[in-house]
This record gives C-alpha cells, sequence and structure tokens, in this order.
C-alpha cells in the first residue's frame, strides 16, 4: 500500500489537523514507514481467527439507567474558551440570510 | 545519596518520628534543588502539597490514619486533579484545570497521601523518550545527556534522583516498565481493568493501564493497595476482590517455575544486556526456582498490531479535543472546521498528529478489516501464546528493554527506531497481562531493567518474585551520583 500526498491531506482533513504543503511532504515518509511496519501483519493468514478487543475477553458492564451526574455547568464552563448565557460559543454555522 | 522507602517513611510518621509536613517540605525543597535540570516535574504546587501534609498529621494525630497517611508521592501530569493543572504533556491542555479527580486521586486523597506534584511525560502519553512533551525532555539522573524513557519519564527520573519516593505511571506499550528499566527503579503495570481509568486521559483505550514508580517490590505493594479496585466509573474495571499484595512477599520461591520466551532473546538485544539478564535468572535459580525455554511464536507481530490498534484508539479518543468545551483554541477561526483544524494542529505536537493520522487512516472507510480487525485478531494470537505459556509456568522473564538509555536527541528523528525501543513490553498490553520491571544491574554503568510477567490477577506474584530478589541483591538499592 502506498501512499500518496492526496491521501495524507484527505487524512488530516479526516483528523481535522491544518496540514500545511511544507508538512505533508514530511509526514508521507513517515507513514509511509509505519504502514511498512504494520503490513508484516499480513504474513500470517488469521481468516479462521476471532478479533480480540478486550484481553479479557469481558464485555461492556451495563448498568441501570438512573441520573447519577448532578448539573455542573457552570463549573464546566469555567474552564471553556467561549460562552455567554450558559452556551458555548463556536464561529457561525448557517448563514442568516 | 541515602533515600527513603515508604515503608521507612510510612513507620517514621506512625512513630511520630517524622511529621508528614516535615517530610513533604523535604522533598518539595529537593525538587527546588535538582528539577531546573531534570525536568522531571511540570507542575508543583507547595500551597497544596503543605496544606494536605497538614491534614494528614491531624489524621495521624487523632489516630484514624491509613498506614499511608501523610507520605508524600509524585503523579503522573495525566490523572485529572481538581484545581490543579492537568497537562498529559500537551500544549493542547496547558491551560486545563480539570473539574474533577482521577478515581487514582480519589483514592489516594482517601489514603491521605500527600501529592508533591505532577510529573512530565510525553505528550498524550504517546512517546518512549519524554522527548514529545510539550514543556521540554526530561533527563535521566543516571546520565543527564540520555532520555529517562517514556511516557512517564519525569515519574520515573523523579524517582531514581528521590525528588519523590515513588510516583504513579501509565502503561500503555511499556511506559512504566522501560523508564522503570532506564533509571534503575521498579514499575509496575496491572493487570487491565486492575486500576480504574476514570479519569486517566485516554490514549488507546483497551491498553492503557495506570501503575506504580517505587524503590522496592514492599513499597510497590504498599501503593498497589492504595490504587487498586473495582470502579464504577470506568466500565472496564473488573470487580475482583483486591488482595493485602504485602502478604505474600516472603513466600518461597522453591518449586516454582520460570519461563524463558526464546524469542525475547533475540537479534534486537544488547550482547552485554542478555548477559546481564541471565545473571539475574541465575539469581532466581539460587531461590530454588526452575527456568524453562518457552515460546511466544507471534511476538515478531505485537509491534505491527500495536502501531495499528494504539493509533486508531488514539485518533477517537483524541477527537474530543476540539477548542470548543476546554483547551487550546485557535484565534479568530473563520469558520467551524477551520476553528477544529487550526486548534487542533496548534495543539497538538508532531508525534500526536502522526499517531492520530495512522489511526484515522487504518479506520477510514475501506481499511478497517485490512487495519483494524486484523490487528485484534493479530492480537488474540499474542494473547492465545502467552495463555498456552502460562499452562506450563509460573512466570514469564526476559529483558524490559533491548539496550540501556538512549541520548536525547538519538532517535527522535526517526519514529521506528523509537517504537522499537518497546519490543519486550508492548505485547503484555496487548494481552492485558500484569508486568513489572526490577533493577537488574548495569551495563556501561547504566541501569538495566528485568522483566516478569504473570497471568492476569496475580500481580501478588510478581511482587513476591521481585522482594525476593531484592533480598538476595542489592540492585534496586543503587543510585545516581550528584543528586
Amino acid at each position: 500500500m502506498s501512499l500518496t500526498a492526496v491521501d495524507i491531506k484527505k487524512i488530516a482533513h479526516l483528523a481535522r489537523l491544518k496540514m500545511p504543503e511544507a508538512d505533508i511532504e514530511q509526514y508521507l515518509p513517515q507513514l509511509q514507514n509505519i504502514l511498512e511496519i504494520v503490513e508484516k501483519m499480513n504474513q500470517i493468514d488469521t481468516s479462521h481467527i476471532e478479533p480480540v478487543a478486550n484481553a479479557l475477553d469481558l464485555s461492556q458492564r451495563l448498568r441501570e439507567d438512573k441520573v447519577t451526574e448532578t448539573n455542573q455547568r457552570d463549573e464546566f464552563q469555567k474552564i471553556a474558551p467561549s460562552v455567554e448565557s450558559g452556551l458555548y460559543l463556536v464561529p457561525k454555522v448557517i448563514d442568516g440570510e | 545519596m541515602s533515600y527513603k522507602t515508604i515503608a521507612s517513611i510510612a513507620n517514621d510518621l506512625a512513630t511520630k518520628k517524622v511529621s508528614s509536613v516535615e517530610i513533604t517540605k523535604y522533598y518539595l525543597e529537593r525538587i527546588k534543588k535538582f528539577d531546573k535540570d531534570l525536568n522531571s516535574f511540570i507542575t508543583v504546587n507547595e500551597d497544596a502539597a503543605l496544606s494536605s501534609a497538614k491534614a494528614a498529621d491531624a489524621l495521624i494525630a487523632s489516630g484514624k490514619a491509613h498506614p499511608l497517611t501523610g507520605v508524600p508521592i509524585a503523579q503522573k501530569d495525566i490523572f485529572c486533579t481538581k484545581g490543579i493543572k492537568t497537562s498529559c504533556g500537551s500544549k493542547m491542555l496547558d491551560n486545563f484545570v480539570s473539574p474533577y479527580n482521577a478515581s487514582t486521586i480519589d483514592n489516594y486523597n482517601a489514603a491521605g497521601v500527600v501529592m508533591l506534584g505532577k510529573t512530565n511525560m510525553d505528550e498524550f502519553a504517546m512517546g518512549s523518550s519524554n522527548e514529545t512533551s510539550f514543556y521540554g525532555p526530561c533527563k535521566n539522573p543516571w546520565d543527564t545527556q540520555t532520555v529517562p524513557g517514556g511516557s512517564s519519564g519525569g515519574s520515573s527520573a523523579a524517582v531514581a534522583a528521590d525528588l519523590a519516593p515513588a510516583a504513579t505511571g501509565t502503561d500503555t506499550g511499556g511506559s512504566i516498565r522501560q523508564p522503570a528499566a532506564f533509571t534503575g527503579i521498579c514499575g509496575l503495570k496491572p493487570t487491565y481493568g486492575r486500576v480504574s481509568r476514570y479519569g486517566m486521559i485516554a490514549f488507546a483505550s483497551s491498553l492503557d493501564q495506570g501503575g506504580i514508580f517505587a524503590r522496592s517490590a514492599k513499597d510497590t505493594a504498599m501503593l498497589l493497595n492504595v490504587m487498586a479496585g473495582f470502579d464504577e466509573k470506568d466500565s472496564t474495571s473488573v470487580n475482583v476482590e483486591v488482595p493485602d499484595y504485602t502478604a505474600n512477599l516472603n513466600d518461597s520461591l522453591k518449586g516454582k517455575k520460570i519461563g524463558l520466551p526464546k524469542e525475547f532473546f533475540n537479534q534486537h538485544l544488547d550482547n552485554s544486556m542478555a548477559a546481564a539478564i541471565q545473571d539475574a535468572i541465575k539469581e532466581f535459580e539460587k531461590l530454588g526456582a526452575s527456568v524453562h525455554e518457552i515460546s511466544l511464536p507471534h511476538s515478531d507481530l505485537s509491534v505491527p498490531a500495536y502501531y495499528v490498534i494504539a493509533p486508531a484508539e488514539c485518533s477517537s479518543n483524541l477527537a474530543r479535543f476540539d477548542g470548543v468545551r476546554y483547551g487550546h483554541r485557535c484565534e479568530n477561526p473563520k469558520d467551524l472546521v477551520d476553528l477544529y483544524e487550526r486548534s487542533r494542529a496548534e495543539g497538538f505536537g508532531e508525534e500526536v498528529k502522526r499517531r492520530i493520522m495512522v489511526g484515522t487512516y487504518a479506520l477510514s472507510a475501506g481499511y478497517y478489516d485490512a487495519y483494524y480487525l486484523k490487528a485484534q485478531k493479530v492480537r488474540g494470537l499474542i494473547r492465545d501464546d502467552y495463555k498456552k505459556a502460562f499452562e506450563d509456568v509460573d512466570i514469564i522473564m526476559g529483558p524490559t528493554t533491548p539496550s540501556t538509555a538512549f541520548k536525547i536527541g538519538e532517535k527522535a528523528a526517526d519514529p521506528i527506531s523509537m517504537y522499537l525501543s518497546d519490543i519486550y513490553t508492548i505485547s503484555v498490553n496487548l494481552a492485558g497481562l500484569p508486568g513489572i520491571s526490577i533493577p537488574a544491574g548495569f551495563v556501561n554503568n547504566m541501569p538495566i531493567g528485568l522483566q516478569m510477567i504473570s497471568p492476569y490477577f496475580k500481580e501478588s506474584l510478581l511482587l513476591n518474585f521481585a522482594h525476593q530478589y531484592q533480598t538476595a541483591t542489592d540492585w534496586h538499592t543503587k543510585t545516581p551520583e550528584g543528586f
């Protein structure tokens, strides 16, 4: 599998990372090298192997749907970059026209 | 340098030979004196440390103290601490003061353990040298030209230089065991699910596990008694009984079977390292254990599987850092995508971005089966190799790292060579097993670590082996000069 500059641009956008052209040249060979290492996995046939997400084969616990958290909005918003009247502010998403 | 152990400090506090305020001040002074050069702490909050030391002294006076009340330790800056900055070694969280405590912090607080400060680390725990930290590299007290290992490099350096008698760390692919080996101290990574991950900033959730750096097996056991346990707030926490980890330290090793995986003594291992590890293993034979060659046939696939699973989970976990609710936000974003893309590009360092991109690629449409699913299948093979090995032996041993600590800057430009410094530790995380690194000698005046791996939830056995070795040898008492 060989990557191109177009792939890096696409990956960076999917990951929401601003990527100047100069950086693309730097990341391309590095990602390529990592994928080469990773592709050693293809040496073995795993078609009959079950994938393991939790090494202890445990699944996520379920709990009763009870309210356990208290409202701490003010506390949480104290560390936000920009808030107003209890709302998080971001640039305008939809034009008002 | 003469150092203090957790056991000796606890004893001095209980017998009122020293107060918590006095011992806390002692370490704060040492940090002031030596840490400008080492850079092992990101945040030291003297006022908070001294006020909890005062509270601890009052508790001791009232006769209601826990055995560790008043003992000061350092916390890795990955554990959220209410009211005190938690940076995770990143510019992204340079301004982040958590509104809540990690469960590990709550557990130590409940025992009256005093926090000296928050230790330096690779950014978001991604690195093996502490060089990816936004706060600059931390140095190895054995040779300040070399790295202390990573990602928990600040914790290992602080304990090795006796700026703290013990510290917490986290281990996703070796981030406790490798720095412990590089700095000549003990580092324990418990079984996945043994220690709560709640409030421990996530890197790769199926691999991350909190643990301990300390001088001795006994100190490690005393701290694990506080740190281990079921936590409803962590959905992968495992509800099994927490034994007293100090109870079996003195058990005999007679008749115990040690497995040496032939794959751990391969071409990657430095010859003088191999000889030193064999010497360490001979000590266990003297103690009555027997040694058997075993095989973990899929070992060479652990680095490939890890560098899919860890980046994939990291790309998902780090998606939460969006410049909206907390953390770094870029100036004057022109629209929402610009806000996300610039905040993240400015807030994350090179290694973190590299891993996010690898993970994003591995999880993207059309590649999921070829990478992530394949890696999870390989993970199953690696786990089953260990399961099979433990049918014949009680414990598995080998080197923690292929070499001693490398020079600062030596591997920084070559991510792959950095990744390979974790070849012996990564498979343990993939299998979810507990592992410990203990000091086992020196090669060219730099410490080396012996890694021991046990079946699930047998941390007591690891600590028993470690304690018996430390009763017969004195490598763990060696300290670097100049501190």
